[in-house]
């Protein structure tokens, strides 16, 4: 598949391959997403926004440049912003691509890194000469408003321009606390929210900590996805158990949405509410307890999230869609077209 | 509306997150000081890092956030900090407002650049701001804390007052962005007000009408306390939505 490099959420020509619950494929615009919804059906999209998570600055013992990206935090707790982790890139910038793109100097617990108007310390190596824990200097307004002022969006070396926090904020974004944009919520503007309501279906949000997608190194990128925490509100449990009463299905709007409501579900398919932290991979042997359908962007195979999708379709199936999406010239990556496993 | 004594532990404004803009001086400052006497979390935003480091040293707890929210490059790195240091936002008060340069002049003698600047501050800002921070308001209003947006506005955007043009049409305009807003998020549970808090003795109107009498002013204060109450009584309805 081509790669989408335009930062336009939902450009008029976005396509949507379904595939339906008797396995066919349909190519449709993606704006009819809502004509698959049926009353009773619950959407459940991740509210998070997107930190400015990409972070130039120095490494003070070398005086090498370098480029942090934040990549996971312990919890979504707004006063705890203190501690991160990161990957980290030598010199360079997002118009190489992450494959290529230098190591680091030699990063040391105790290292001083100074980031613009932040300053961090090296707390330790978690494995990988460019994957560290840092802690950042000050209090957290100040951690915020370094954040705020010198962080950009990650960037990506497929795209045209650089993207700014408003390409990377859904219409929903709230709470700032995903690494990378939950990208197919794109889908969604105010719009398309209330013709769910018309179609008798109902939208409900969980907050997750997205994470980064992929680091361009192979060994990095078999750890991912990373622990991410997440919040369940009581609304949207309750509105699953409504769905299921009722007969809706509970359609995700993403893989992080999956993520966190397959990891707060209990045994019998109820959702806990509350903070908790994803670990661990979705793939063709989960069996998914909440979740009945997706609506994702187009994922290639070897990919986390594609191995993601294994969990809803049989391979057969989901290779058929997946040649049908490169025959039928759909875009992929983060402003690219989507699907809709029902 | 009257002023009246609210106990914090009733009081339907106890714990709510409140992004003010323009909280450093007049209405805006009384603002920020009500709602930390009324238990809220409270962020406020101003242009100046003195006088927001001092307001902030002057209430303990509440958030100083340096933005200008008449430039557009300072919109999200606004809405990072007020969501990131309140958890989420439950109510956004559009505050800050430009007179653009006084002496107030007519507004066949306004510069159509001085006109841009005055809308920058009391419209596109208000507009930008709200549009980012939609989704964190809208999700406390899924949540069921209510969510609701206030513009201040001005008799001068209802009344045609000569002189007062470009800031007028501005808070005509706001006005009426307020009413279409809240017809078009009532579904998700999002109110808008926009409320005219009076004449105040503030250094803004001072510097509109220099040598106006302050007795015959209100205090802004007096105002504060009436549109915390205004937005306290849309709370309830919005919860049992």
């Amino acid at each position: 598949m081509i790669a989408a490099t335009s930062a336009v959420q939902r450009p008029a020509d976005a396509k949507l391959l379904v595939v339906d619950a008797q396995r066919d494929i349909i190519h449709v615009p993606r704006n009819a997403f809502v004509e698959f919804l049926r009353p009773n059906d619950l959407v459940i999209a991740n509210d998070a926004a997107t930190l400015p998570a990409s972070l130039t600055g120095v490494h003070e013992p070398t005086g090498h440049q370098i480029e942090l990206r934040l990549a996971g935090r312990p919890s979504l707790d707004p006063m705890e912003v203190s501690r991160f982790s990161a990957v980290v890139f030598g010199e360079g910038d997002f118009h190489t691509r992450t494959e290529d793109r230098p190591l680091p100097p030699t990063l040391t617990p105790g290292d001083k890194l100074v980031l613009g108007p932040l300053q961090a310390t090296v707390e330790e190596l978690l494995g990988h000469p460019r994957l560290i824990s840092l802690l950042f200097h000050g209090t957290t307004d100040d951690v915020w408003a370094g954040l705020a002022s010198h962080g950009k969006p990650i960037q990506y070396s497929h795209m045209q321009t650089s993207l700014e926090l408003w390409d990377v904020w859904t219409k929903v974004a709230g709470l700032p606390v995903a690494f990378e944009p939950p990208s197919a919520g794109f889908i969604l503007d105010w719009e398309v929210l209330s013709t769910i309501r018309e179609h008798g279906a109902w939208f409900a949000t969980v907050t997750h900590a997205a994470g980064i997608s992929s680091t361009g190194d192979d060994d990095l990128d078999r750890l991912l996805p990373f622990d991410e925490p997440y919040h369940i509100p009581e609304t949207t449990a309750k509105a699953v158990e409504i769905a299921r009463q009722r007969g809706g299905r509970v359609i995700a709007v993403g893989t992080s949405v999956v993520r966190a409501l397959e990891d707060a579900a209990t045994e019998v398919g109820h959702l806990r509410i509350g903070n908790g932290m994803a670990k661990g991979k979705i793939g063709p042997t989960t069996r998914l307890r909440v979740v009945g359908a997706i609506l994702s962007g187009t994922h290639e195979p070897g990919t986390t999230h594609y191995e993601l999708l294994r969990a809803f379709l049989e391979d057969s199936t989901l290779e058929r869609a997946t040649k049908e999406l490169t025959t039928h010239g759909y875009k992929t990556h983060e402003f690219g077209d989507s699907v809709l496993i029902l | 509306m009257t002023i009246s004594s609210t106990a914090v532990s009733d009081d339907p404004i106890a714990g709510l997150r409140v992004a003010i803009t323009g909280g450093t001086s007049g209405l805006g400052l009384a603002l920020v000081r009500e709602l930390i006497s009324r238990g809220a979390r409270v962020a406020f935003v101003a242009r100046t890092r003195e006088r927001v480091e001092q307001v902030a040293r002057e209430n303990p707890g509440a958030h100083g956030i340096v933005a200008d929210v008449s430039k557009k490059e300072d919109i999200y790195p606004m809405a990072i900090q007020i969501t990131g240091e309140l958890g989420g936002l439950d109510i956004l008060i559009n505050n800050a407002s430009s007179l653009g340069p006084t002496p107030l002049r007519l507004l066949s003698d306004t510069e159509c650049e001085d006109l841009e600047d005055v809308f920058a501050a009391n419209l596109f800002g208000p507009f930008r701001l709200t549009k980012a921070l939609m989704g964190s308001l809208a999700a406390s209003a899924r949540e069921g804390r209510g969510a609701v947006v206030l513009n201040v506005i001005s008799d001068a955007g209802i009344s045609a007052y000569p002189h007062w043009g470009a800031y007028g049409s501005s808070k005509a305009a706001l006005n009426q962005l307020s009413r279409i807003w809240n017809e078009e998020h009532a579904g998700e549970g999002v109110r808008f007000l926009s409320l005219d808090p009076g004449d105040m003795d503030t250094p803004m109107y001072h510097s509109a009408i220099p040598g106006a009498d302050p007795a015959t002013l209100k205090r802004p204060e007096q105002s504060a306390h009436e549109l915390i109450n205004a937005i306290a009584a849309a709370l309830p309805q919005l919860t049992q939505v």
